[in-house]
């Protein structure tokens, strides 16, 4: 089925004529119609548009000399819920929007839609980006394609989803935490948070800015090497965005891992860690290392600091970037006497209770009398991290870690204690401090239930080159990526 | 716990959120535990370290001011939960 191919694997497809978009779009369609009601993966689509787009493709497809230079004519993707599409809902996983339509596509979208894609589907979340289950959404729960009692992680559990449930080709999600990364292991699909700068996040909306990324869920490394290229590159609508050379990731991936040095940080040997997914991690690194990498142990010895960290900043930020949802100039308005209240009732009715304590606890990291001791310490100690990455990476060329600790874990099971749950985020919450680029992929699976397990590669600052060419080579050597949920 | 404590309905009016009763009381004890977690920052030594507020600064990033396209009145107002005469409407803020 069409709808089951890599994204190389259908462009080779579509451009000698064997299918057409529209066979492409259509076989999407009829697996969310065959699973859409275990998944949940959607929060809506619009098929009659993803058609329109897709006979659009087939004329381009019908001349060569019109789409020999679109890498990605007539492959659909699909977004996340916080990704601006032109004239298509936006909702952010939340009620206070209302009947938000985006006046403007973001720059990744148009990037892709400038390479000929064909883009979908608004998929599920944790509002606002802010959880690690996808059960904070106003849309109800997304489940895991693998085991639907579980969860599919978060934020961008809807576009991990969707991409390990074929109900797409390839999705967008963002990483502020761990977001891409987290989800894509749970759901045994590959994940890439890039270096912060490297994607434009104009038309994304904001949770915290100095650490959102917008990344690619795809099916092999390839496919994440193709989309990174395409929405890569400096915008003068993110004055964030680095002028940095956009390298040739796809062409790059080739040529193999030998003399590579990998590091493996001792500070997450953590006594939480599942021992199934230590042993699928480890076995990971031997065989990376029987392809030809040098490992050595390095150490990140401010680890510890990192969730506490990253939950100062993260709140402190969402609570400003979050102002706006205000009831004035769009979304659910609740009437008031005055401003002030019309503010209050709405943002209390339109926000559910992870995002309101998020911003409550920004708020009050950022309130007179308590930012030296919480905010700035916290921004100190950022350096401090982000110092511990720079040192290691003069040692080695990327490091090596397990992406969760644990396999996805049961829905409920952790949603009424908020601490447990930010803890999940350990391994992939520094990343976005340090500013650096990670990616999971998958390495294994646990015995019963079985369920995915991820490896995290995190590489230097703009290092993409290097850790997609680590995956590549351990994917082409291992078949972890080829196996499919049954969803019967 | 250590924690400093939290008066959630304080810094809930600053967040310009209403809180029910309920919601109060529960924040108050999530929180308490979160501040308690992230205490520990306060072992690490920060003496003479810079803060980090973006992991790659760039600075003075700047552009030609120059009038360039823009999203036309009715676009911005498409969204709008209550509007007229090209404008959004709000409560009264002044007598």
């Amino acid at each position: 089925m069409l709808n089951q191919l890599t994204l190389s694997e259908l462009t080779a497809k579509l451009a000698n004529r064997e299918v057409s978009a529209r066979e492409a779009v259509q076989a999407c369609l009829d697996q969310i119609n065959r699973v859409e009601g275990k998944i949940h993966a959607f929060i809506s689509y619009d098929a009659a548009d993803a058609l329109g787009q897709a006979d659009a493709a087939d004329k381009l497809l019908a001349d060569k000399g019109k789409s020999a230079n679109l890498p990605l004519v007539g492959v659909p993707i699909a977004a996340k819920d916080v990704l601006s599409v032109k004239g298509q809902p936006l909702n952010c996983g939340s009620k206070i929007l209302g009947k938000f339509i985006s006046p403007y596509d973001a720059t990744a979208i148009q990037k892709l839609r400038a390479a000929g894609a064909i883009i979908f589907g608004r998929l599920n979340m944790d509002e606002f980006a802010m959880g690690s289950s996808t059960e904070n959404s106003a849309f109800g729960v997304t489940r895991n394609p693998w085991d639907t009692s579980r969860i599919p992680g978060g934020s961008s559990g809807g576009s991990a989803a969707a991409v390990a449930a074929d109900e797409c080709i390839a999705s967008l999600g963002t990483d502020t935490g761990g977001s891409i990364r987290q989800p894509a292991a749970l759901c045994g699909v590959v994940g890439m948070k890039p270096s912060y700068g490297r994607i434009s996040r104009f038309g994304l909306v904001a949770f915290a800015s100095s650490l959102d990324q917008i990344g690619p869920f795809t099916k092999s490394v390839r496919d994440a090497a193709t989309l990174l290229e395409a929405m890569s590159g400096i915008d003068r609508m993110d004055s964030t965005s680095v002028p940095q050379k956009v390298p040739r990731y796809a062409a790059n991936l080739e040529g193999g891992i030998k003399g590579l040095k990998l590091g493996l940080p001792k500070e997450y040997m953590i006594g939480g860690l599942d021992m199934e997914v230590k042993a699928a991690v480890d076995a990971a690194v031997k065989q990376l290392e029987k392809l030809g990498a040098e490992i050595i142990e390095v150490s990140l010895p401010h680890t510890d600091y990192a969730v506490a960290t990253y939950y100062i900043i993260a709140t402190a930020e969402a609570s400003a970037n979050l102002a706006r949802f205000d009831g004035v100039r769009y979304g659910a308005r609740m009437d008031g006497a005055d401003p002030i209240e019309m503010y209050g009732k709405t943002r209390g009715a339109g926000f559910g209770a992870e995002v309101k304590r998020r911003i409550i606890l920004g708020t009050y990291v950022l309130s007179s009398g308590y930012y030296d001791a919480y905010y700035l310490r916290a921004q100190k100690v950022r350096t401090l991290i982000r110092n511990d990455f720079l040192k290691a990476f003069e040692k080695v060329d990327a490091i090596v870690t397990p992406t969760t600790p644990t396999a996805a874990f049961k829905i409920g099971e952790k949603s009424d204690d908020p601490l447990q749950m930010y803890l999940s985020d350990i391994f992939t919450i520094s990343c976005n401090l340090a500013g650096i680029c990670g990616l999971s992929l998958p390495c294994g699976f646990t015995k019963s239930p079985k369920l995915p397990i991820g490896l995290q590669l995190l590489g230097k600052p703009f290092g993409e080159e290097t850790i997609l060419k680590i995956a590549h080579t351990y994917e082409q050597n291992t078949g972890w990526h080829r196996e499919k949920p049954t969803l019967t | 716990m250590a924690a400093a404590e939290i008066d959630v309905k304080y810094v809930a009016h600053l967040a310009r959120i209403a809180l029910s009763p309920e919601e109060e009381h529960k924040l108050s004890a999530q929180l308490g535990n979160i501040l308690g977690y992230i205490e520990k920052l306060k072992q690490a030594d920060v003496s003479g370290v810079e803060p980090t507020a973006h992991a790659f600064p760039l600075v003075n990033v700047t552009r030609p001011d120059e009038v360039r396209p823009s999203m036309s009145n009715e676009d911005a107002l498409r969204n709008a939960p209550a509007k007229a005469n090209g404008l959004f409407i709000v409560p009264k803020i002044v007598e």
